[in-house]
């Protein structure tokens, strides 16, 4: 290999691995009852974890927590090793750059086309027309949705502004993936399309993610399924076997109340866990 | 008790209004020091001066217009009764210059374009448009406010000597075929009127209150919360905040402008 030409810089491998997220005793309420109190854990490089909870308990502002979007009362937050928690906004933002983000709702933005909404960053550097337009196509390959190049949001239904969503954040090679319900009310089929599409973001390109699901049944199939690259699919594992890497936390009340793989919570006596799952 | 009710209420009332006073000063704040920041998003500041500036280039004709040939209107009358009907022109171009122009554009384009912002932006607050913004490395306040301020004032500044023009031009229009005037002496009158204090009056306000439509339109619009009522609530807001606050801050400017420059 020719390892000379290579500036030595930008080579991840060789820094000591970093966790992307951290939570350090992270609590948070708007006005009233805290939303959030004491959270603490951590995401490895690498690593997949499921966030599941009721509706309503502070799954969508923790994953806005974790880049930053809203602030903590208390505690703290690092995201690729830096604190957050009182960073100024601008260098914030720069942070955000290494981070990609799908929405609960898309948030695409609707007056842009679909090639502008998923070539935003690249637009924002200011590269060449050919090459955002190449590198969009082949974003929109990846969920497939090619042919909706040209179209604006409004006219796409909402599984297809979802998995545009995925092509937004996935388009400038994101160190870390932040994904809110990313199949919420969407049919068994679209999920397992967009399913399939995470569960390739992960093993093909290895980005550690927080994934929000109020969907049991995808959390299971994320941490039983792997993709094979030959067949361009998601396989099941062998029984018995699970993603080693793919890890569940579970939110009750503001509260933290699991932290482990998908064995300790299938076992797990807890009651509020076990209703849960059923 | 009723009396400590209501002062509690207006002890509530006064500390969120000082509130939203401070809220909104950091935010114009942050604005103006955005100019001075790099990225800088050139594109969307023309296409906003279009939308802002060419597109309210209508309705400032014709309010510039038929302003200006009220003014003649009722003002011929009464200056004919002490034989001053030589003094239209004057009276015109003074009113339309210091005054008129610079006011009436304000409330127009605050009209058109405060609610244009505070609903743009409030509809991208509530749909998280916003965030994803944030989320994909790009300062709101950079891209979407700093283009809308920028050009908001460039427009307001042409788009008020446009109204002076026509406004003029309505006057004459008015004077020359209703009242039966003598043109040239109209626009003699017109024209020795003008002294450079007046000039620096009428072209100073426009600055200021297209300073204040921008910022208060922004403003409603990047707070909204609440959904579709939520940005109904923030573009009313807008309008009817940037409205007085022109009126307010032309009354202030005049004052100022008579103390920098007192009538001879
Ligand atoms: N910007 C905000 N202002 C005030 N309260 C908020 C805000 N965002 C969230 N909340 C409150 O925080 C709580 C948690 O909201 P969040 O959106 O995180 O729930 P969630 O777990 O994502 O729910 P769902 O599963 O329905 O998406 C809710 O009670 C909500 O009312
Ligand atoms: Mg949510």
């Amino acid at each position: 290999m020719d390892t000379m030409s290579q500036p030595v810089p930008e080579s991840p491998p060789a820094e000591p691995a970093v966790d992307p997220v951290v939570f350090e005793h992270v609590s948070m309420a708007f006005n009233g009852p805290p939303v959030l109190e004491d959270v603490s854990f951590r995401l490895g490089p690498h690593e997949t974890r499921i966030l599941l909870g009721p509706a309503g308990v502070g799954k969508s502002v923790l994953l806005k927590l974790a880049n930053g979007l809203l602030r903590p009362d208390s505690g703290r937050i690092f995201l690729f090793g830096e604190e957050i928690t009182r960073m100024s906004e601008e260098k914030l933002l720069a942070l955000r750059i290494r981070t990609g983000m799908v929405f609960q709702e898309g948030a695409l933005f609707d007056s842009l086309t679909i090639r502008d909404n998923v070539g935003y960053q690249l637009i924002e550097q200011h590269l060449p027309d050919e090459v955002i337009d190449k590198r969009v196509r082949r974003a929109l390959r990846f969920v497939e949705l090619e042919h909706t190049f040209d179209m604006l949001p409004s006219s796409l239904s909402g599984g297809m502004r979802r998995r545009v969503a995925i092509a937004r954040a996935i388009i400038a090679k994101p160190e870390l993936l932040l994904y809110d319900s990313p199949t919420g009310g969407l049919d068994p089929v679209t999920s397992h399309t967009i399913n399939e599409l995470i569960v390739k973001e992960r093993d093909v390109y290895h980005t550690p993610a927080i994934l929000v699901t109020h969907r049991l049944q995808d959390a299971f199939t994320m941490a039983t399924n792997v993709f094979s690259e030959a067949t361009n699919q998601m396989e099941p594992l062998p029984t018995g076997q699970t993603h080693a890497d793919t890890t569940f936390l579970v939110l009750r009340e503001g509260k933290l109340v699991f932290d482990g793989s998908i064995r300790e919570l299938i076992h797990s006596p807890d009651p509020f866990l076990q209703s849960f799952l059923a | 008790m009723p009396a400590e009710i209501i002062s509690e209420q207006v002890r509530r009332t006064v500390q969120r209004m000082l509130l939203a006073v401070q809220e909104y000063s950091l935010f114009c704040w942050e604005a103006v020091r955005s100019f001075w920041r790099q990225p800088h998003y050139w594109a969307d500041t023309l296409i906003q001066s279009d939308l802002i500036g060419v597109g309210s280039v209508p309705i400032v004709v014709l309010t510039g217009f038929f302003t200006g040939g009220v003014l003649a209107l009722q003002s011929a009358a009464s200056l004919a009764q002490f034989g001053a009907q030589a003094y239209t022109g004057r009276f015109v171009s003074l009113s339309m210059f210091r005054e008129l122009a610079p006011v009436l554009t304000g409330l127009m384009v605050s009209g058109r374009n405060a609610s244009g912002m505070a609903s743009e932006l409030g509809s991208m607050v509530v749909t998280e448009q916003i965030d994803a913004m944030r989320a994909l490395g790009t300062d709101p306040i950079k891209k979407l406010v700093a283009p809308r301020v920028f050009a908001t004032v460039i427009a307001l500044f042409l788009l008020t000597i446009v109204a002076d023009t026509l406004g003029t031009a309505g006057g004459a229009t008015v004077a020359v075929f209703l009242s039966h005037q003598n043109g040239n002496q109209y626009f003699n009158s017109a024209y020795q009127a003008l002294v450079p204090a007046d000039m620096i009056q009428g072209l100073t306000k426009p600055l200021f209150f297209g300073f204040i439509i921008s910022t208060v339109g922004c403003f409603f619009g990047m707070k909204t919360t609440g959904g579709t009522q939520g940005v109904g609530r923030a573009t009313t807001q807008a309008v009817v905040v940037s409205s007085v606050m022109i009126i307010f801050t032309d009354f202030l400017l005049s004052r100022v402008m008579l103390w920098l420059f007192p009538p001879v």
